[in-house]
C-alpha cells in the first residue's frame, strides 16, 4: 500500500472500480511489478526520468505517449533486452514479485523466460511454424514429443491462429502475413508460459482485422497474464486496458485507470494529448 | 523545354558510356573464356582425368594435378572455413562493439588483399625452410590462410544483416546468446555465409604464387601430404611456359577445367543466396 501511494504522487491513487471493467474483480489487484524511481540512459542521454508505475497482475496496463517519450524504452527494461547492448543503463528499482529484476545477479535468460515480449515488426524465425514454438519449449523443458505437440497446439489455439495454420505447420514462418506472423509471435511467447507479456506496438505494422484480432487475443490472454502494451493508437489503449499510464518527454505524467485516464485525466498534458492537441 | 531536351541529352550519353564500358568488360571476358574453349576443348578427353603428367613428347593426362588441387583445396576450406566462421562470428555476435573487432576487422581487410605471393613467402618461411622440405601441408596452409580472411568477411557482413529485431526476439524468449547465434542468426545467414565459402574455394583454385613456395609441384602421383604434391595452377605455370607443344596443350586443359569448376561454383553460390533470399 506505501509503495502505492508513492507511485501514484503525481495523481490520485488508482481505485479501479467493478465498472471498469466487467471481468474486473472489485478491489485493488495485486502488484505483479512495481517500478520504482526508474531512470534510464542511453550513454550521456537520459530517457527516463524518475518513473514510478505498477503492473497489476493480470491487467492490461497501456503505455501511451508521443514518439519519444519513454515508453518502448520503460518495456525494453522490463525484461533486461536493453542489456544486449553496450552504453545503457537503467538505475533505480523494477520489482517483479518483490524482487530488483536490476539486481546484477539476476539471471537474464530465466528472467526473459518468466517476462515475454511481442515486438512491432512480426519477427517469426527462419524455421517451420512448428519449430517456431517447439523449438523454444524444447530449450527449457525436456518433453516427450506429443507433449510437445500438445503444447504447440495450445499455444497456437491461444494465439487465436491455430485453424489458419494447422494444416501447414511444417510451412516456413515467413511464409505467413503480417497479422499471421505477429500471432505467431505471440503464440511462441505465450508457449513459454510467461508470467508477464510485453507488447511493443504490436499492430502497428498489421491491418485493422489483424488488429481487431490481436486485441480479442489480448483481452482473452489477460485472464491468465499481466500485459503491458505500448500503443500509439489511444482508442487501441482505450479498448484493450485496465489501466493506462501517460508518458511524456521521459517522464511518467499520469497513471490510472483507463476509464478514468479517458474521461478525467488529471494533468493538463494528459488531456492534450488525448484530445489530440498534441502528439 | 529545352531543359528536358537538355536532360534528354546528357541520359543519352550516359546511357551510351555505360553500355560501352559494359561491353568492354564483357568483351575482355567473352574472348578469355573463348580461347580457353578454343584452345583447351579439343583436348579434353577421358584421359586428362586418368593419366599422369607425361614427360615432353609422351601422351598424358592431369590425374596427379587434378587429385592434389582437390586435396589442397578441401584441406584449405577444411582448416580454414571454421577459424573465419568462428572470427566472423566473434565480430558480428559478441564482439560487436568490442575495441578488438574494429582491429581484427582493419587487419582482416589488409589480408585479404595482400598479394597471395606474400602469404606463400610467409609459409614458406615457417612451415618449409625449418622442416626442410616442400610439403602438401604447407600449401594447404597457405592457401587456408586466403581462405580465412574471405570467409571472416563474408560471415561478419551476412551476420550484421540480421534484423536486430530477430536477435531481441529470440533473445526475449530467454535463448542464451550461443543459442540465438545458433538456431536464430546462423539459420537467417545461412544462404550467404555458404556463398563466402564457395567464393573462397573459388578464389583459391586458381592461386599459383602460394603453392610455388610451399606445395611446390610434382610430376609423379602423390598423395602424401609430407611431400611436394601437384596441383593444377602449379602445373599451367610449368607447362605452358615450356617449349613443348603437348605440354602447352595440357597446360591449356588445366587453365579450362579449373574455369569451369570456378564457373560452376559461382552459379551455385549465386543460386543458393538466391534461394536464401526468396525463403
Amino acid at each position: 500500500m506505501s509503495s502505492a501511494a508513492r507511485i501514484s504522487g503525481v495523481t490520485q491513487p488508482p481505485v479501479p472500480t467493478s465498472a471498469d471493467r466487467p471481468s474486473g474483480t472489485a478491489g485493488k489487484p495485486a502488484e505483479k511489478i512495481l517500478i520504482r524511481n526508474l531512470d534510464f540512459y542511453y550513454g550521456d542521454n537520459k530517457a527516463l526520468k524518475a518513473v514510478n508505475v505498477p503492473l497489476y497482475d493480470r491487467r492490461v496496463t497501456a503505455f501511451i505517449g508521443p514518439s519519444g517519450c519513454g515508453k518502448s524504452t520503460l518495456l525494453r527494461i522490463l525484461n533486461r533486452i536493453y542489456d544486449l547492448y553496450p552504453h545503457q543503463r537503467a538505475e533505480g528499482e523494477v520489482l517483479l514479485d518483490g524482487r530488483n529484476i536490476l539486481d546484477s545477479g539476476q539471471d537474464l535468460n530465466l528472467l526473459r523466460a518468466r517476462i515475454g515480449m511481442v515486438f512491432q515488426k512480426p519477427t517469426p524465425f527462419p524455421m517451420s511454424i512448428y519449430e517456431n514454438i517447439a523449438f523454444g519449449v524444447r530449450l527449457f523443458e525436456k518433453l516427450p514429443r506429443a507433449e510437445i505437440d500438445a503444447r504447440v497446439q495450445s499455444a497456437l489455439r491461444r494465439a487465436a491462429i491455430w485453424d489458419e495454420v494447422k494444416d501447414k505447420l511444417q510451412a516456413n514462418g515467413l511464409s505467413l502475413s503480417g497479422g499471421q506472423q505477429q500471432r505467431l509471435c505471440i503464440a511462441r511467447t505465450v508457449a513459454l508460459k510467461p508470467e508477464v507479456i510485453l507488447l511493443d506496438e504490436p499492430c502497428s505494422a498489421l491491418d485493422p482485422i489483424s488488429t481487431a484480432k490481436i486485441e480479442e487475443l489480448i483481452d482473452e490472454l489477460k485472464d491468465d497474464y499481466t500485459i503491458a502494451i505500448v500503443t500509439h493508437n489511444m482508442q487501441q489503449a482505450a479498448r484493450v486496458s485496465d489501466y493506462t499510464a501517460f508518458m511524456y518527454l521521459g517522464e511518467l505524467v499520469e497513471f490510472g485507470t483507463t476509464s478514468r485516464m479517458f474521461t478525467t485525466p488529471g494533468d493538463r498534458r494528459t488531456q492534450d494529448y488525448i484530445t489530440g492537441r498534441f502528439g | 523545354m529545352d531543359l528536358y531536351r537538355r536532360r534528354r541529352l546528357r541520359n543519352t550519353i550516359v546511357l551510351a558510356l555505360s553500355i560501352g564500358a559494359t561491353a568492354i568488360g564483357l568483351g575482355w571476358l567473352a574472348l578469355i573464356l573463348g580461347t580457353l574453349v578454343y584452345q583447351g576443348f579439343s583436348g579434353l578427353s577421358l584421359a586428362v582425368f586418368t593419366e599422369m603428367t607425361p614427360p615432353p613428347g609422351a601422351a598424358g593426362g592431369l590425374l596427379n594435378p587434378i587429385i592434389g588441387s582437390l586435396m589442397l583445396t578441401i584441406l584449405a576450406v577444411a582448416i580454414g572455413t571454421p577459424i573465419g566462421i568462428l572470427a566472423g562470428t566473434y565480430m558480428a555476435e559478441y564482439g560487436k562493439y568490442a575495441k578488438l573487432t574494429v582491429v581484427v576487422r582493419f587487419i582482416n581487410d589488409i589480408l585479404l588483399s595482400a598479394p597471395s605471393i606474400v602469404v606463400g613467402l610467409f609459409v614458406y618461411e615457417i612451415l618449409v625452410a625449418p622442416i626442410g622440405h616442400f610439403s602438401g601441408w604447407a600449401g594447404a596452409v597457405a592457401l587456408a590462410l586466403i581462405v580465412i580472411p574471405v570467409v571472416v568477411r563474408t560471415t561478419e557482413d551476412m551476420l550484421l544483416l540480421v534484423p536486430k529485431e530477430l536477435r531481441e526476439s529470440a533473445t526475449s524468449l530467454g535463448l542464451p546468446r550461443a543459442h540465438v547465434v545458433r538456431y536464430v542468426s546462423y539459420r537467417a545467414a545461412r544462404a550467404g555465409m555458404i556463398t563466402g565459402v564457395l567464393l573462397a574455394i573459388a578464389r583459391i583454385s586458381g592461386e599459383t604464387a602460394p603453392l610455388l613456395f610451399t606445395a611446390l609441384n610434382n610430376q609423379f602421383f602423390s598423395t602424401d601430404l609430407n611431400a611436394p604434391i601437384s596441383s593444377l595452377p602449379a602445373v599451367i605455370f610449368q607447362f605452358a611456359l615450356s617449349p613443348y607443344a603437348d605440354w602447352q596443350k595440357l597446360a591449356w586443359i588445366g587453365a579450362l577445367i579449373i574455369t569451369f569448376a570456378v564457373l560452376a561454383l559461382s552459379i551455385t553460390a549465386r543460386a543458393l543466396a538466391a534461394s536464401g533470399k526468396s525463403s
